[in-house]
């Protein structure tokens, strides 16, 4: 089954086709899309070969992220994961990839949000109510921190600034007190922060985490899915590397 | 134009863990049943094999098994005076989407709630007198007893494979379980699982101050075991993949994993997946159900007419399909007239989180529903007198996870990025656990659902706007629950404890629970509920309406016990009287 590696989640995707496009509110029509209505009757439906196994992320450059994009993404996730003695941090890890690809895929396109309008501020207990999608967040939020970064420091961009200006853009994003232009610091930072995180400590198949060093570096061992032999070993620490859910570098057959 | 369909003696709306139950009951009954889901076919090889399923980005993150606000959502306000706006993203409660519903990707704590919780007003007002329950607080009795339901629980767990220690067996207390429990007729089909070492530990803390710690009644298999239908179910492995995943193993209790591999086989039973039921039709005097109009992937609309219509799906959408079917009285906060949409709750949580300097605790090695529970401060369990509220949760250090972008613990004071985030992470990863409080809400007044007048979904229907907020009730039950959790927290004699209580107003977007309930209320009387105590709705008696939609306000416990002996309660009183003499079960 061919799957396209974007957002990590094909067969979502493909149920996706249902409701791609369907603004809320805006439409009666139904999309046309592969996947039917089924009926099921005197069986289990279970079909051999069929496990809904994700694509894991390959190279091939960036998909969604312009160059200076990259440059401002490598800057900040350097900042809100630093590299230093204890391991490295979320631009080593390929974060900046990661996002690139979430931002390129169904995710960035907030496939699965509700985005019909009216649109309201709402409370801070009503949640995200830009009418942006992740990707276009991405690419507004950027363009106004650099702008914002460029009339407090002299005309510089966010990615030329020292780390400790860059901490402190973060922490004025963090807390409202930027003014950005068409867009609100809080939510952006909110998203950056999240998908930072996402990348640094998820499967290392989606593009972030690369050979697992996050996992090694807290002691979480990965995919594995039986630890019956150590339920009882109260306070020993865990014996085995992590596994990702396409195993490990060595197990690859090289040439 | 709708294309009409042959009629069939029973249709299910939704296909999770109620219309299983309700499936495999009706088909027993010899009915031709129909089930209608608007999700797909899910099972274990194919949508959660172990060898991709420990996948937190695709499964929580990116919400894979779940409902799509894109296509169905609801608006939310705190309260009348604000306009609601649509619940865009998924967060504090997470609906499923597909075969199976939440059944697959639930924990697995599984509860049967206490005698006093069906007895929420009578009961309080005999303990503590009329001024206990203020009038803004519209809590109700249930019309239904533990009594009642005592024997459905039993099959349920028994069906499920519960792993578990009774505390009371016929009325005889049983050291090691939970004293506060009801009785049960036997013990838990399976022993407790094993438990990990935080647990262990709060445990211990727990009884060192007074206190009776048991193991979580778990839907996570023990040991491999065969249920009642004869369906297999795998030992569970720990593998700290369970809510918000489905098991890979076999070994968490779903629709697929008891009941479906026996259901889907008969030959009376069909299931119809990606068809969306979009209204139930009445007859001309709105006593009788006469079909559904659903709708499938083509865009084709179809009108199938049945005898017996059950309501089966997740509570907001049994609620919001009533409303969009103009099926009885919508209720207004203004008036309290009106039943449909009325007493809405949800459940308050709040955590104290713990952290060691010296102990391993492997937060990894997880169930999600493996850890140890102090029930002393649930429902009626204690004094309330001059506490100033009703209700209570129980205390639970839960074993569920070490899911690295969900869970890790840094201390009070720690910022949340950068490199003092990053070294409270890596020092305190292994060695910190949360205890958790998990507490009732009960019903007020202004909490309730109606139609939004301005959002649409996918189809163009009104969305359903929920109107909720956390009263003073649920701010003192819950501030109390987190004081007597911080005292066992700091028996614990960790480094430190970081106490996490719920303040302010109820916010949609941190994930909370899956606990909605109420809306299509159960109750003694027409003017105060929706359904009668079979959960029949009082106006057209061909209509049962499962769910915890049915739940006057909400207890303490995770609901699935309840939900599901109510189904099969429910079953029962259609198969031994209904079927017979259909017609209302209760006499207005």
């Amino acid at each position: 089954m061919q799957r396209s590696e974007q957002g990590g989640n094909s067969r979502l995707s493909r149920r996706h086709l249902l409701t791609a496009g369907l603004a809320a509110g805006s439409s009666l029509a139904l999309p046309s899309g592969s996947s039917r209505a089924d009926t099921i009757s005197q069986q289990m439906p279970w079909a051999p070969g069929e496990a809904d196994n994700p694509t894991p992320v390959s190279g091939g450059g960036y998909q969604y992220l312009t160059h200076d994009e990259v440059a401002w993404l490598d800057a900040a996730v350097s900042r809100l994961i630093p590299k230093d003695e204890l391991g490295p941090g979320a631009e080593e890890l390929g974060v900046t990839l990661f996002i690139d690809r979430q931002l390129a895929g169904a995710y960035g396109r907030a496939e699965r949000w509700y985005m019909g309008g009216p649109w309201g501020k709402g409370t801070d207990t009503q949640g995200y109510q830009s009418r942006m999608t992740p990707a276009q967040l991405y690419r507004v939020g950027i363009k106004a921190v650099d702008a914002y970064c460029r009339s407090e420091f002299g005309g510089k961009p966010f990615a030329e600034l020292d780390a400790e200006q860059q901490d402190e853009v973060l922490g004025a994003l963090e807390h409202g007190k930027a003014k950005l232009q068409q867009i609100d610091a809080k939510t952006f930072f909110k998203q950056l922060l999240l998908n930072t995180q996402e990348g640094y400590f998820a499967d290392p198949l989606y593009g972030g985490n690369k050979d697992m060093a996050a996992w090694k570096m807290i002691g979480f061992p990965g995919a594995r899915y039986d630890y019956r032999d150590f339920v009882s070993k109260h306070g020993q620490p865990y014996p085995l590397p992590p596994v990702s859910i396409y195993g490990r570098s060595e197990w690859i057959r090289k040439g | 134009m709708a294309t009409k369909l042959p009629t069939v003696d029973a249709l299910l709306v939704g296909f999770g863990w109620t219309g299983a139950i309700l499936g495999q009951e009706l088909t027993d009954a010899g009915l031709n049943v129909l089930a209608l889901e608007r999700g797909g076919w899910r099972d274990t090889a194919t949508d959660f094999a172990t060898s991709f399923i420990q996948d937190e980005l695709r499964f929580y993150y990116r919400h894979e098994l779940f409902q799509e606000p894109a296509r169905e959502t609801l608006s939310f306000r705190n309260s009348t005076i604000e306009v609601a706006l649509p619940m865009r993203q998924l967060g504090s409660f997470l609906p499923a989407s597909g075969v199976g519903g939440a059944g697959i990707h639930w924990n697995g704590q599984n509860w049967r709630f206490l005698p006093s919780d069906f007895l929420t007003r009578s009961h309080n007002t005999e303990r503590y007198g009329a001024a206990a329950i203020p009038d803004t607080m519209t809590v109700q009795d249930w019309g239904v007893t533990y009594d009642d339901l005592e024997p459905y629980y039993d099959r349920w767990e028994h069906l499920c494979g519960i792993s578990g220690k009774a505390g009371n067996i016929k009325g005889q207390i049983q050291p090691g379980g939970n004293p506060f429990e009801g009785p049960r007729s036997r013990d838990f089909p399976n022993p407790p699982m094993e438990m990990t070492y935080g647990p262990t530990l709060f445990a211990q803390a727990a009884r060192d101050i007074g206190l009776k710690p048991f193991p979580a009644p778990s839907a996570n298999m023990s040991r491999a075991y065969t249920n009642p239908l004869g369906v297999q179910l795998g030992p569970c492995t720990y593998c700290g993949f369970c809510e918000k995943f489905g098991c890979g193993n076999y070994s968490k209790a779903s629709p697929q994993t008891t009941i479906l591999p026996v259901l889907l086989r008969k030959k009376n039973f069909t299931l119809k997946t990606e068809c969306e039921v979009i209204k139930i039709n009445l007859d001309s005097d709105k006593k009788r159900a006469v079909s559904v109009t659903y709708i499938d992937t083509q865009g084709e609309e179809y009108e199938q007419p049945a005898e017996l219509i059950i309501l089966s799906a997740f509570v907001l959408h049994n609620v919001h399909l009533l409303l969009l079917s103009g099926i009885g009285t919508p209720y207004d906060p203004n008036t309290g007239r009106g039943t449909l949409g009325k007493n809405y709750a949800y459940q308050i949580v709040s955590s104290v989180d713990v952290f060691y300097d010296d102990k391993i605790l492997n937060p990894f090695i997880g169930a999600g529903a493996l850890g140890m529970v102090v029930d002393e401060f649930n429902g009626d369990n204690f004094d309330h007198t001059n506490l100033g509220f009703i209700g209570g949760g129980y205390i639970a250090c839960w074993n569920t996870n070490g899911r690295p972008i969900e869970t890790h613990l840094v201390p009070d004071g720690t910022p949340k990025w950068g490199a003092t985030w990053k070294k409270a992470v890596v020092e305190n990863y292994l060695k910190s656990m949360s205890l958790a409080t998990h507490g009732s809400v009960m019903s007020h007044r202004g909490n309730y659902l109606d139609l939004d007048p301005t959002y649409r979904d996918f189809l163009g229907r009104p969305l359903m706007r929920m109107t909720f907020d956390f009263t003073e009730n649920e701010h003192k039950m819950s501030d109390f629950l987190t004081g007597k959790t911080t005292e066992i927290a700091r028996a614990l004699k960790a480094r430190e404890i970081r106490s996490n209580p719920r303040k302010g107003h109820y916010d949609i977007t941190p994930y909370q629970t899956t606990h909605n309930t109420g809306g299509a209320i159960m109750g003694s009387n027409p003017q105060e509920s929706v359904l009668n105590r079979y959960l029949q709705h009082w106006d057209v008696s061909n209509l049962f309406v499962m769910g915890s939609s049915a739940f006057p306000q909400n207890a303490g416990y995770n609901p699935t016990g309840t939900v599901a002996a109510l189904a099969l309660w429910s079953a029962n009183a259609i198969k031994t009287q209904y079927l017979k003499t259909p017609g209302p079960l209760v006499q207005p």
